[in-house]
């Protein structure tokens, strides 16, 4: 086929703001049906979920905390994807990250915050960018498939941390896999005691200052994607690698780069959960937040702003979700998992269900009105 | 959008009336998203002749011919088969009322014998012997009828392009075609198997067949059919019988002005040697020996050209040139300094540091990603240039009004950088690649075919800006599987056979001859 092609275009309002939105509809009505199904009123537990989200200082604080873990693993995904990769490794690269910031942190803890905290937080990105790397080297250098490599390397993060804590790290004397807490001085401060020394009293929650390093994140990762010749390589190799051999690109490096960009990213996932809310290193602090991101970049089309939005949503689940668990006995944690099942399933897995569709109406209507 | 009314197709051969049209469309119309493909399109196709539907590139022939196969469905208008009319929702239907179709890329499975793909889908039962047997004997009925000879336990895979595209033939043809669509079927042919080709459709319009081919081709009208509908921008601008017209007036209805269909060039001056290949063998990825000893010398100020079928190592010699194939051995010097090996992306960089510009064959596959905006293909190269980049930003102003530059120069519509690449036409997005190369001021600039699915007015444009280039004391090496393309522009011409090169003169019977794998001045029949 010659000439044609140019794909149906519609308003991008319908793209990026009415096609999520019906999905996420979608979604909530099947979530209802479900609710309904085990004798619970749908309207009640959605009210309960977004009260329990947004309803008061502390569960925002609460939601905004996980929204920062989604923003850095949706990152992560997301620049994998610009590099045609599908890094699926972000937990193992966010248990790594958090090894990073804990070690800084029980080795430096008796240095100047404004010189420990910095420290923790580039070899938390460093620590997770080394996991992120070595199977972008695998995929670059021996053609070994990212997608089996960094599910391998989440394994392999599970196995070094447990071993870590169980023999090295462990509180002499106690049962409990976790090491000693870290000095105040290396701790993340609270949004809730910043803003209070601002004068702004807000209850207490796990939210913290990571939050503004997401933020940064955020437009850092719009910059360097779109206004670099780095991120000009990434997505070059990603979209068209014949071309961008032809442009004297290195789709090798382009791949090791975007891996430990990705791997950064999710690291720093590690700073929020262990310099930020434990203080101190445990097991099992990533619960999932790297295979959440997946979801996360893809409903957030990849685009930063997108991610953002993606990141509150999930953010409002988890946190929401959680709250619902607690005020409605018949639905169980494991209900709320299901709910978060759905959106995923809806936005991520079935995103093109009602797209071609429903943009190729707005598409018909706007050259029907610019034909009239 | 409520079709209008259709209209009458216009001016029906008196035979016509006698028989009704074999295909006839009426008021067609279809849109693909914003743009109007198909523009009320009306034309009638007398049964036992050779149609032919010409226009350029997105003239939309393709599309009307995938509506009458089944692909598309049409948003308003009437097809009648043999006067009555039809609803086509897919293949299967067109097949059943008598419609083949030929594409312009084979829809053969290699590995299986001839016999096997021609029962592929009309087997007629679980058991294959009995449909083999079947296939075999209506087989050498069409070899007798038509002179379609081809071995029918062959493997597809091993036949030569021109053979294959016989089985696509046979294919139809067992399938009861009596209507048979030929999509730009010769672009992939020697000279010689068009000619074979042309005379099989001959017999089988001779025998009563129907036969509609789609071309932007003026040579094949002319020598091929009776009647011809002149496309352009989605709409029928005419039916004419050919043997009242010729390529001038043709060519002028498809672009709608008149057209050169020469180049206009001065002698060449050749200056020194710019770019030097000695010995050159290469590699294709797969590990296949394409080009073997290849010598060449392009001087300041003249174009060499290189003919030959596609597939001898035309695209293996183009990327070693460039420095993304490395060399199994031999030498390249631009302006008499080595070029490094190659195979690796700092020796791409190398290579055009050292002054050469590289239009791909492929501008979709290789020469563009079509999913950047216009201005992020402009810098495709060089985007690590130091005018591009700000410290560790990039340099947006400067990226768009470099493009903007080579959009106002090279006459890309429409002139929007921020445009995504893959909503350019073709020729546009042809003429963002060849501006792209031309502008950097390269020494040598390497051409691949660089006007294939161009239209005309894109085709002359880039002739002349490839002369014009020459005639500025550049080195042009022009590789192209259109052989008036390389006539009309070389000053020396090569051709390339199984990975060789051997000079050839200017005839183009003896270059014809030379593409098939005769040697020049060899008398008689090379494919013998």
């Amino acid at each position: 086929m010659s000439g044609f092609g140019g794909p149906t275009r519609a308003p991008a309002w319908v793209t990026h703001g009415l096609v999520p939105l019906l999905n996420l509809a979608l979604a909530l009505v099947v979530a209802g049906a479900i609710v309904a199904l085990i004798g619970e009123n749908p309207f009640e537990a959605l009210r309960l979920l977004v009260l329990g989200a947004v309803g008061y200082p502390e569960a925002i604080g609460y939601t905004l905390y996980y929204t920062t873990n989604f923003v850095f693993t949706g990152l992560a995904v997301a620049i994998a994807f610009h590099c045609g990769l599908f890094n699926i490794g972000g937990e193992g690269q966010a248990y790594l990250g958090g090894l990073g910031a804990g070690l800084v942190a029980l080795a430096f803890d008796g240095w100047p915050a404004p010189a420990a905290i910095p420290l923790a937080v580039v070899v938390a990105a460093a620590f997770g960018a080394f996991w992120g790397f070595v199977p972008g080297w695998l995929q670059a250098k021996r053609g070994s498939h990212i997608v089996i490599t960094t599910i391998m390397f989440n394994f392999l993060a599970a196995a070094l941390m447990t071993w870590l804590m169980v023999e090295v790290f462990i509180k002499p004397g106690q049962q409990a896999a976790e090491s000693r807490t870290f000095a105040p001085a290396v701790w993340l401060p609270f949004a809730h005691d910043v803003l209070a020394a601002l004068g702004v009293d807000v209850g207490r929650s796990s939210l913290n200052l990571s939050f503004l390093l997401a933020l940064a994140c955020l437009g850092l990762f719009w910059l360097f994607v779109w206004r670099t010749r780095w991120g000009y390589e990434i997505r070059a190799v990603g979209h068209n690698e014949a071309a961008a051999v032809y442009g004297g690109i290195s789709p090798a490096r382009a791949i090791m780069l975007a891996m430990a960009i990705s791997g950064g990213l999710a690291g720093l996932v590690g700073v929020n959960e262990i310099i930020g809310v434990h203080h101190r290193l445990l097991l099992e602090f990533t619960a999932g937040y790297g295979f959440v991101g997946i979801a996360v970049a893809l409903m957030g089309r990849n685009h930063p702003l997108g991610i953002l939005l993606a990141a509150l949503l999930f953010g409002v689940l988890y946190q929401g979700g959680s709250e619902l668990a607690f005020d409605m006995p018949n639905v169980t944690r494991d209900m709320v998992v299901v709910l978060q099942g759905l959106v995923i399933l809806f936005s991520g897995a079935l995103e093109n269900m009602f797209r071609a569709r429903i943009e190729g109406l707005f598409a018909r209507r706007a050259r029907a009105g610019r034909a009239a | 959008m409520a079709a209008e009314e259709p209209e009458a197709a216009a001016s029906a051969p008196a035979s016509g009336k006698r028989r009704p049209p074999a295909l006839e469309v009426v008021g067609i119309d279809k849109w693909f998203g914003a743009v109007h493909a198909n523009d009320r399109v009306s034309m009638a196709v007398t049964a036992g002749t050779i149609h032919g539907v010409v226009g350029e590139n997105g003239a939309g022939k393709s599309t009307l011919m995938r509506i009458v196969y089944g692909y598309y469905r049409a948003d308003g208008g009437v097809i009648r088969i043999n006067g009555a009319p039809v609803a086509i929702g897919n293949p299967q239907q067109a097949i059943a009322r008598g419609i083949g179709m030929v594409h312009q890329h084979f829809m053969l499975v290699d590995p299986f014998t001839v016999l096997e793909n021609v029962v592929l889908g009309v087997e007629g039962g679980p058991l294959l012997r009995r449909a083999l047997g079947r296939a075999r004997r209506a087989l050498a009925r069409l070899e007798r009828e038509y002179g379609l000879d081809v071995d029918p336990d062959a493997i597809v895979g091993d036949l030569p392009v021109g053979l294959r595209q016989r089985v696509e033939i046979l294919k139809a043809l067992y399938r009861g075609a009596q209507l048979l669509i030929l999509d730009e079927p010769t672009g992939v042919l020697t000279p010689r198997e068009a000619d074979e080709l042309f005379r099989i459709l001959h017999a089988l319009r001779d025998q009563g067949r129907t036969v509609v081919l789609i071309t932007h081709k003026l040579r094949e009208i002319m020598a091929l059919t009776d009647r011809v509908t002149v496309m352009r921008a989605g709409r029928v601008v005419g039916h004419v019988e050919t043997a009242d017209t010729d390529r001038e007036r043709l060519a002028a209805m498809m672009v709608g002005r008149g057209v050169l269909l020469r180049v206009e060039k001065g002698a060449a001056v050749p200056g020194e040697a710019v770019l030097e290949v000695e010995n050159l063998a290469v590699r294709d990825r797969a590990g296949a020996l394409r080009v073997r000893d290849a010598n060449l010398t392009v001087r300041a100020g003249e174009i060499l050209g290189i003919a030959g079928v596609a597939g001898n190592g035309q695209s293996e010699l183009l990327e070693a040139l460039a420095g993304i194939l490395p060399r199994e051995r031999g030498t390249i010097r631009i302006r008499g300094k080595p070029a490094p090996a190659g195979g690796h992306a700092g020796a791409v960089k190398a290579m055009r540091r050292m002054g050469l510009g590289h239009v791909p064959e492929d501008r979709q596959r290789t020469g563009l990603v079509t999913a950047f905006e216009a201005s992020e293909n402009g810098i495709l190269g060089d985007h690590r240039d130091g005018r591009y980049n700000r410290g560790a930003l990039t340099n947006r102003p400067a990226i768009v009004a470099g493009v903007r530059r080579v959009m106002e120069d090279f006459d890309v519509r429409p002139p929007l950088p921020r445009l995504r690449t893959a909503h350019f036409s073709g020729g546009n997005q042809q003429k963002i690649v060849v501006g792209r190369e031309m502008s950097r001021g390269p020494d040598v600039l390497l051409t691949g075919q660089p006007t294939r699915g161009v239209d005309i007015g894109a085709i002359e444009f880039i002739h002349r800006r490839l002369v014009a280039m020459r005639d500025a004391g550049k080195a042009i090496l022009l590789v192209s599987v259109e052989l008036d393309e390389i006539m009309a522009l070389s000053d020396r011409i090569l051709v390339m056979f199984d990975g060789t090169l051997a000079p050839a003169e200017a005839d183009e019977r003896a270059i014809g001859l030379m593409m098939a794998g005769g040697r020049a001045g060899e008398a008689g029949d090379a494919r013998a």
